[in-house]
């Protein structure tokens, strides 16, 4: 016991500290996107995911708060804002593709944007779901950063946003294939904006493996359905009386 | 480097002054990418040095979400009480939101020339 003693004060210093966190943070995404390179960057093996999975089961196992992880953690997390704005760069290299079919995309994502979020919200209000996790599922079809901005202004929850927006991801991008082979959809640019609107990020990595194009739409889908839903699910929060 | 991240964080600054500002709901880094955008519209693109960092930033973007999907611990309890709410609610609505913006978007640019593997 005695020799073990000097152990426990540096855990205990460590878990005041931001080191820790920051530094088991990007020893985990190594690992993660070590394992996703293995396993050839299937779907389910997501780089994001991964991480989340060992560090919460970590943080688990060695009973340590999140507030003590976040403490470093945070400057990782601070990112997201200047990533968000940084979205414009590729945007902007789809402009021209955007305003030669400016009706079209903004009609298709709209409608889809608005009945995504407002039948997420009307199932999990009807089956019962609690006001905060009605409104946290409202941006889930949005990419991180921007969804977990959405959800903290609306009174949602931005971690079981975050946690929605990656469920959703996964299991849009499973079925998007399928999907678009059912409903007819041959169109490469529809694709991708489907894919970009519905399952953000990684349904378009998926979309870019496939074709140049509907990587293009589905990127800018990403960056719009952000401004779409900012703007339409407060709306749609007051109409159906959350 | 530097000079990009200035630009970035001067974007997401105005945006999130103005947010609380005028009290709008939409996160203060969107109006940033929206005002980022206007910019680079009327300026005919971004310099070099914006490309690079925006790219370079842009390429972990999936590390940035990590501390934040972290907090799932906290949320254990609320996801276990509403796991069948939440089980029901996603993959609906995510096949909905497919199916509409697919559809809707084949048709539309369909009409406006075709570009499709068919």
């Amino acid at each position: 016991m005695h020799s073990i003693l000097p152990l426990f004060h540096v855990w205990a210093y460590l878990q005041t500290q931001p080191l820790l966190g920051l530094t088991a943070t990007l020893c985990v995404w190594e690992v993660a996107c070590f394992i996703d390179a293995r396993a050839g960057h299937a779907a389910l093996s997501n780089p994001t995911v991964l991480s989340i999975i060992i560090l919460a089961a970590l943080l688990l196992i060695t009973h340590t708060s999140y507030q003590a992880y976040f403490t470093g953690a945070v400057y990782i997390h601070f990112l997201l804002g200047p990533a968000t704005v940084a979205l414009a760069v590729p945007m902007y290299a789809n402009w021209p593709a955007i305003r030669r079919h400016f009706l079209a995309i903004i009609v298709s994502l709209t409608a889809g944007s608005v009945i995504a979020a407002g039948s997420a919200m009307l199932i999990a209000h009807a089956l019962g779901a609690p006001r905060a996790v009605v409104i946290s599922l409202g941006p889930k079809s949005v990419t991180t950063p921007i969804a977990m901005g959405i959800s903290q202004n609306l009174g949602g929850q931005p971690s079981l946003t975050a946690v929605f927006v990656m469920i959703t991801a996964m299991f849009g991008t499973l079925v998007c294939g399928l999907v678009f082979r059912l409903a007819r959809v041959r169109d490469w640019r529809a694709r991708g904006l489907a894919a970009g609107m519905a399952a953000h990020g990684l349904a378009t990595s998926r979309m870019l493996m496939l074709n140049q194009t509907a990587g293009a739409f589905g990127g800018l889908a990403i960056g719009l359905n952000g401004i779409v839903t900012s703007i339409a699910l407060p709306i749609l929060v007051s109409v159906m009386g959350l | 480097m530097i000079r990009a991240l200035v630009v970035l964080l001067l974007c997401q600054l105005a945006g999130t002054v103005i947010q609380q500002g005028s009290g709008l709901p939409i996160p203060g880094p969107v109006i940033g990418l929206v005002m980022l955008l206007a910019y680079l519209i009327k300026a005919g693109g971004p310099a070099p040095y914006l490309k690079d960092t925006a790219q370079g930033l842009l390429k972990y973007f999936g590390l940035l979400f990590v501390p934040a999907g972290v907090g799932v611990v906290t949320e254990l309890q609320e996801l276990r009480e509403n796991a069948f709410a939440i089980a029901v609610a996603i993959p609906v609505s995510t096949l909905l939101g497919l199916l509409v913006t697919g559809v809707l978007m084949n048709w539309l640019a369909g009409r406006e020339g075709a570009e499709s593997d068919a």
